[in-house]
């Protein structure tokens, strides 16, 4: 990633966009923090809040007229937060003061001409940027329109003690001084800038451009008036109402103004969100329960300490968060896209990969997309992961084990154990080409080879059959060399075939192909099955599942593809079932954890993703479903502290169309059939939704079975040569079998240990068991069996891995 | 990684038939070398790692070598 893309993907992410009241407050005080901090019953805190913007916070948090009130978000559910209230209660009742630690001094004198707030509030800038700051003041009082408040509301003394602080920071003050255009010619000489104070200065008339209708002119942006030293601010009473905080920002900005022309630098750039601007920062209102504003019981004399901390207990702290709401991914890494996106910038481009600090996290990401469903700004984690796991690979620091096993697995798919090409039986040319998916065939053969049997019977022109991987595996992992020659041969193979029409049984594969392969005309085995009717038997099925009401559990990859999603539902009601909808269906589909190989990266990140869409909130999964391990930073997590909500888990069985989704709902105890198993039964009575989890090494068995029942149609055999030791016969219980595949340890490694261990004696024994341990490094995993010999082979009690090499021992 | 659990001291190396003796074993990974000691067979350097080891703190220091 280049500096000017990590600018990009920042810029999408609005998340650190200020909040509505600190965007339209003239002079950006952080009313969020502030308000905050009153909730927490800290009145220091949030002074210290106030105090850290506000010129003057004692006489400011008093009168403030609060426009950041009227873009509340409050308001669009009842009524906005009484900040200007809170503000009074807090200034009140604060034991502390503005802490001012001025920059040193500088030998500059500026001049403020009039001591209205806004001249005042120039004056307090000024000297805290170390100018030397004279206030010359025509009458004998400082504070104009200030001194027009209610005693109750702005006590006298308070006025004084507060425009005291410029005499602590060193200002100079002149009264009663003449003003006329002789005495400004000399201030103009004696000073190196000046500010004036319209609202003080009205009487005056000073030598100073005008317009037709005889005002002074001044710029809006900056205060500069049409001589260069001179700028001017203030006076809003005279067009509107006195509005204190509009005073505030005039005086910061010929304050800013001042410091830019003494310092001869350019006075206009950079200063757009100066004074109120419009935020980017989205802040979803949609569950927030409406509370009444609450009124002062004192009425005039303002809030009690229990009333402020009500009424600050209101305030909803607008943030964004919409992708980190409904992604446990986001959410467990404690951040959001911007922050991730420097991170991940941070890893691969300051620190060329080596400090490895955003490893799992870019690879954990299923690229499911519901961040960019979600997101106002359609920022898409996916797209940055995917690009960041390239460079990773790219510049060799991709670790191994985040990929390793799915990129067998995709060895296994292409392999000779399973990868076919074949024209229909007895037929030489092919209109269409059925492509099952190589996981499909892994969790439901005979449904696959039913289908294809339904296929050829109903399809003129002949129907081919292409078994092997699609490539996502290698696209996931940000493998380009792999997944650019699994497509160059998916195509050249699709050209020798004749170029035929593709039917996909798996929406990845489709979508891939489309994407990669354009020129390749695809069609879901479900459009196919609406043109050439369901076959007869299929829709007896409603009695084997727990209900006639049912829920599809759609894939992720079919977030932008209604079309599919609506066919699959045609085809549920033709089987005689009532769809009922779950709450993240339509756009909003969420991963099985399949996805983006965040299963192989962080699996117990993705155990607890299905988890969610598989386990009632506040039920256990079922016992056979093992606790997330091996992923040291797991935290499960109830929706009381975290932003990630809970779906609702309906108890309807559900149909999957995505053979991950099915096994993986599966696995974590969620009664679930494929939907082609729905359309081609077993014709044993089977229930289709009760058929649990599946091994890796069933998976692979599966396949087999069908490259060997298709080539058995043709009238051959299987050419794939076996191992010696895959004749080995294993007795596993089902509690053992379960955990060894959660461990992803494969039966054929178990028998590999073995036969090695039984060849050359190379294993330990254990005197009270009597069971043995042997070990075996293949490829960069070491495996480890503790077996015993039984009948005609060995039984297995328990298997487990590492990846560290054993180098050998010391003498 | 610390000193091996008791219960490896029940196994022994079948093919030499001597019990095993704690010695350092050395690893590699991820372009580190780490030494940590386990129970081994002398003679003919077989080792012993117990599940919870392999499990637990190799699988840990095996995650933070990939993502410190």
């Amino acid at each position: 990633m280049e500096k000017d893309e990590l600018q990009q993907w920042e810029n999408k992410c609005i998340q650190e966009e200020p909040p509505e009241c600190t965007a339209t407050c003239p002079i950006h005080v952080d009313a969020r923090l502030f308000v905050k901090e009153m909730a927490r019953g800290d009145v220091d805190a949030a002074f210290q809040v106030l105090a850290r913007t506000m010129p003057f916070p004692g006489i400011l948090g008093r009168i403030c007229d609060h426009p950041c009130e009227r873009r509340c978000k409050r308001d669009q559910v009842e009524a906005p937060i009484a900040i200007g209230l809170l503000e009074r209660r807090c200034v009140e009742n604060t034991t502390t003061r503005a802490r001012i630690q001025p920059l040193a001094r500088r030998d500059k004198r500026v001049a403020v001409l009039g001591g209205g707030f806004a001249g005042l509030c120039a004056a307090w800038d000024l000297l805290k940027k170390g100018f030397r700051v004279t206030i010359v003041e025509a009458g004998g009082l400082l504070g104009g329109s200030l001194l027009e408040y209610p005693a109750d509301i702005l006590p006298p003394d308070v006025v004084r003690e507060e425009i005291a602080v410029l005499e602590t920071l060193g200002g100079e003050f002149r009264y009663g001084a003449v003003l006329d255009e002789a005495a400004f010619a000399r201030l103009r000489s004696e000073f190196d800038a000046i500010f004036m104070d319209r609202e003080a200065m009205a009487g005056c008339d000073l030598p100073l451009t005008r317009d037709d209708s005889g005002e002074i002119v001044i710029d809006p942006a900056t205060g500069a008036t049409g001589e260069d030293d001179v700028f001017a601010g203030g006076g809003t009473r005279f067009s509107s109402a006195f509005s204190p905080v509009t005073e505030a920002l005039h005086g910061r900005k010929g304050a800013l103004s001042i410091e830019r022309f003494i310092q001869n630098v350019q006075l206009s750039t950079g200063r757009e969100n100066e004074g109120p601007f419009s935020t980017r920062l989205f802040t979803s209102i949609a569950e927030i329960e409406p509370v009444p504003r609450i009124i002062p019981t004192a009425g005039d004399a303002g809030y009690s300490s229990e009333e402020a901390l009500a009424e600050a207990g209101r305030c909803i702290q607008c943030e964004c968060m919409e992708c980190v709401k409904v992604c446990l991914y986001l959410e467990r890494f404690e951040g959001y896209p911007k922050k991730y996106a420097r991170q991940i910038f941070n890893n691969e481009y300051v620190m060329h990969g080596r400090a490895h600090t955003k490893n799992q996290f870019v690879n954990s990401c299923s690229t499911c997309g519901l961040c960019e469903t979600v997101c106002p700004n359609d920022f898409y984690m996916g797209d940055l992961c995917l690009q960041a796991r390239r460079t990773m690979n790219e510049r060799k620091f991709m670790p191994a084990s985040f990929h390793e096993f799915a990129l067998s697995d995709m060895a296994h798919a292409n392999g000779d154990s399973f990868a076919l090409l074949r024209h229909e039986p007895g037929g030489e040319k092919s209109a269409w080409l059925y492509f099952p998916s190589c996981q499909l065939c892994a969790t439901s053969p005979l449904p696959v080879l039913t289908s294809y049997r339904y296929l050829r019977e109903k399809l003129a022109g002949g129907v081919g059959i292409m078994l092997g991987c699609c490539g996502a595996p290698a696209f996931w992992a940000g493998r380009e060399d792999l997944f650019k020659a699994s497509i160059a041969k998916l195509r050249q193979q699709w050209d020798e075939m004749g170029s035929p029409k593709v039917i996909t049984a798996c929406s990845t594969c489709r979508s891939l192909f489309t994407e990669r392969i354009p020129e390749m005309e695809t069609q879901s085995i479900w459009e196919v099955m609406e043109d050439i009717g369901l076959p007869v038997g299929a829709s007896s099925l409603a009695e084997r599942l727990t209900g006639s009401t049912v829920s599809v559990a759609d894939p992720c990859i079919t977030r932008k593809d209604p079309q599919t999603k609506e066919s699959v539902r045609r085809i549920i009601k033709g089987l005689d079932f009532v769809v009922e909808e779950l709450p993240l269906s339509g756009e909003k589909p969420e991963c099985c954890g399949f996805g983006g190989l965040m299963f192989n990266a962080n699996p117990g990140l993705a155990r607890d993703v299905i988890a969610h869409r598989a386990v009632k909130a506040g039920t256990s999964p079922p016992s056979t479903v093992t606790a997330p391990q091996g992923w040291f930073r797991t935290r499960l997590r109830e929706s009381a502290d975290t932003v990630y909500y809970h779906t609702k888990v309906s108890d309807n069985d559900y149909i999957a169309y995505c053979a991950m989704c099915r096994d993986n709902l599966a696995a974590a105890g969620k009664r679930t059939a494929h939907l082609l198993e729905l359309v081609f039964p077993d014709h044993d009575g089977t229930d289709p939704a009760g058929r649990g989890w599946i091994s890796w090494s069933e998976r692979r068995n599966n396949r087999s079975l069908v490259r060997d029942a298709v080539l058995a149609e043709h009238g051959e055999k299987g050419e794939a040569q076996m191992e010696e030791y895959e004749n080995i016969k294993l007795s596993i219980s089902d509690e053992v079998r379960r955990r060894i595949d959660d461990r992803r340890i494969l039966e054929n490694d178990i028998r590999q240990v073995i036969h090695q261990a039984e060849e050359t004696g190379k294993r330990l024994k254990n005197a009270d068991t009597g069971h043995f341990l042997a070990y075996q490094q293949s490829g960069n995993v070491t495996f480890w069996v503790e077996y015993s010999p039984a009948d005609n082979g060995y039984t297995i009690h328990n298997a487990y891995s590492h990846r560290m090499q054993i180098a050998g021992i010391k003498p | 990684m610390s000193n091996q659990p008791e219960e490896s001291s029940a196994w022994s190396c079948a093919s030499c038939g001597t019990p095993l003796e704690i010695v350092k074993v050395a690893f590699t990974y991820m372009k580190g070398n780490f030494e940590v000691p386990l129970p081994a067979c002398t003679s003919c350097g077989l080792v012993m790692i117990p599940e919870d080891l392999a499990t637990g703190k190799m699988a840990e220091a095996e995650r933070i070598l990939e993502d410190k």
